[in-house]
């Protein structure tokens, strides 16, 4: 047997664990840090970095689920990405369908139209939203429910802001489909509706999970519309939270107490996508590969 | 179908299209907007804060993309094909399981929590993470954030540090469905792992990395969120970190909103201008396998 030229290929593959254990350091250092941190004392955080806090002061947590109103946040936020995210889910898969396998007129512009909401900067358009969304609490009927300060208003932008990648995945997703199975249903006499919830959307169970983890992060991290429509502090979302008291807090703050909220906000997010991990994998495969 | 159209022509398209007559008035919030034609685009080619934000913006745009793509690629291919090949299948190196689960961790991340979190790592004094490490080695502590030479380079290095798994993720996706076969018949060969990477797994992923490239390009034209949280006064020192949105913000909040949406338009243009580049330069004939 010949012996195959390990040289080179060695050191690579050396250089390349150095390399993935040098980066995982660097991304759980700083988290680890936090955590340790959110037990300490003001006095203990701004001595050396890397000193044990003298006793782990579980205070620091209770402080800030109560007293920083982590908690109220918390369960704002669980809202408002429930039903961002199930109105995402819905609306996206809807027109994601439609706009993949139907061909009608117009097509290809409301298409493309939606696409290129993933190009644009969304700066761009703040100031106008802003005056749009104080502008909805005068439509007749449903206008007390929207306007600034309205969950429902927050919703509806989130699920507008997150259409243009949940469509352009979820079309990706829908074309692959075959289409033996639709054209099946509607010979024995599906409606299109019932094809779409009792056919397809379970094919396309694994990009949908995918895209919905996706939207749950995003929706759950968002801090630019919140921070442009919700400013009554008793609907504040977490991120809103977090910013207030990190930028409020110079050295007399109480940094224990938010790096406690930080970690209420990090870990439920690191659970789940531990959880869906291979979900999103696979989902990504079949999806934006394709 | 009609209801998702029409929420995002509301709260998406609208938005947008107003921003771009707003351009060219002189509105300041609630009174009328009056038409003040082409004053705003000459405010905005005399300001010297514009040049400085838009070199930053070309600075981040030639590294966010170069240094996450390289990188994300090299973790990828190690992290599939990597090791040694196991029942005609290759595999990643030891603990791929592990490390395709923690590079991720940064993008479950919201931004200001990005932001606490650097502010640790990069604090000036021997409490910072980083100074913290150096002072191991006897470095006295070095101001990452005050420094006007090297703010904007420890800013990119945090958008890296934050894009990287989302990369990984996604190139390990489109490594998996590269059929094997075409790996052990390398490895046959006596094909160095640089080599397969350089001839097979770079050629028959350009469409997802063309894709990351256009992803990446238009987060450098924004990088909105990490310059206003984390530099230091909002751009600085001395506007030395300063990006466009930051600017579009600042002019926002003064109540220049008139001027605010110029610079708008000038940031959409200029990332629709690289979208089409990115696109028409990096096309190639797709390789069917």
């Amino acid at each position: 047997m010949t012996k195959k030229p390990r040289g080179k290929s060695s050191a690579f593959m050396s250089l390349g664990h150095v390399a993935l254990a040098g980066f995982a350091v660097m991304v759980v250092l700083p988290m680890l840090w936090a955590f340790v941190s959110s037990f300490k004392n003001n006095t203990e955080i701004f001595d050396n970095a890397f000193t044990w806090p003298a006793k782990f002061r579980w205070s620091n947590w209770v402080d800030a689920w109560e007293t920083a109103h982590i908690g109220t946040y918390f369960f704002n936020t669980v809202i408002v990405v429930f039903f961002g995210v199930a109105g995402t889910m819905l609306l996206g898969s809807m027109a994601a369908y439609v706009l993949s396998r139907y061909d009608f007129v117009g097509n290809k512009v409301i298409y493309y139209t939606i696409i290129g909401g993933l190009g644009f900067p969304v700066f761009l358009g703040f100031g106008p939203l802003f005056k749009l969304v104080q502008m909805t609490k005068d439509i007749p009927f449903i206008g007390p429910l929207l306007g600034l300060n309205s969950y429902v208003s927050l919703v509806l932008v989130y699920i507008a802001y997150s259409l243009p990648f949940t469509v352009f995945f979820l079309s990706a997703f829908f074309r692959t489909l075959p289409t033996s199975v639709a054209e099946a249903a509607m010979i024995d006499g599906c409606s299109h509706t019932r094809l779409f919830f009792r056919v397809m959307l379970p094919m396309a169970k694994p990009g949908l999970v995918g895209i919905t983890i996706f939207n749950i992060i995003g929706q759950w991290n968002q801090y630019m519309f919140p921070t442009l429509l919700i400013s009554d502090p008793d609907k504040w979302q977490l991120t809103q939270g977090i910013a207030r008291i990190s930028t409020t807090a110079g050295y007399e703050a109480k940094w224990g107490p938010l790096f406690a909220g930080i970690c209420m906000a990090i870990i439920p997010m690191i659970l789940m996508y531990a959880f869906f991990q291979r979900q999103i994998q696979s989902g990504l495969t079949q999806g934006a590969v394709k | 179908m009609t209801a998702p159209v029409i929420l995002y022509v509301f709260f998406v398209i609208l938005p947008y299209v107003e921003a771009f007559y707003y351009s060219f008035t002189s509105w300041h919030g609630f009174q009328k907007a009056e038409w003040v034609g082409i004053d705003n685009y000459k405010k905005m080619f005399d300001d010297d804060t514009f040049w400085k934000a838009v070199t930053h913006n070309g600075i981040i745009l030639l590294l966010l993309p170069l240094a996450t793509l390289i990188i994300a690629l090299f973790f990828a291919f190690l992290l599939n094909v990597g090791g040694k090949a196991k029942a005609g299948v290759s595999q990643g190196v030891r603990g791929s399981k592990f490390y395709r689960l923690v590079f991720f961790f940064p993008q479950l991340l919201a931004v200001p929590i990005v932001a606490v979190l650097f502010q640790s790592v990069y604090r000036p004094d021997k409490s910072g993470v980083l100074n913290g490490i150096l002072g191991f080695f006897g470095v006295k502590p070095v101001g990452w954030l005050i420094e006007p030479n090297i703010a904007l380079l420890m800013l990119i290095a945090v958008m890296v540090w934050q894009a990287i798994g989302f990369y990984v993720v996604l190139f390990s996706a489109g490594m998996s469905s590269i059929p094997a076969e075409i790996y052990e018949a390398a490895e046959l060969d006596g094909a160095t792992p640089a080599t397969t990477f350089r001839r097979i797994t770079l050629p028959l992923l350009w469409g997802n990395i063309q894709t990351a490239w256009v992803y990446l390009g238009v987060a450098a034209f924004d990088a909105f969120a990490i310059v206003d949280v984390l530099s230091n006064n909002q751009g600085g020192p001395d506007f030395s970190t300063t990006v466009l949105s930051e600017e579009i913000y600042k002019a926002t909040l003064a109540g220049k909103y008139g001027y605010a949406t110029t610079l708008g338009v000038a940031l959409f243009f200029l990332t629709a201008t690289f979208a089409v580049i990115a696109f028409t330069t990096t096309k190639r004939e797709t390789i069917e396998y």
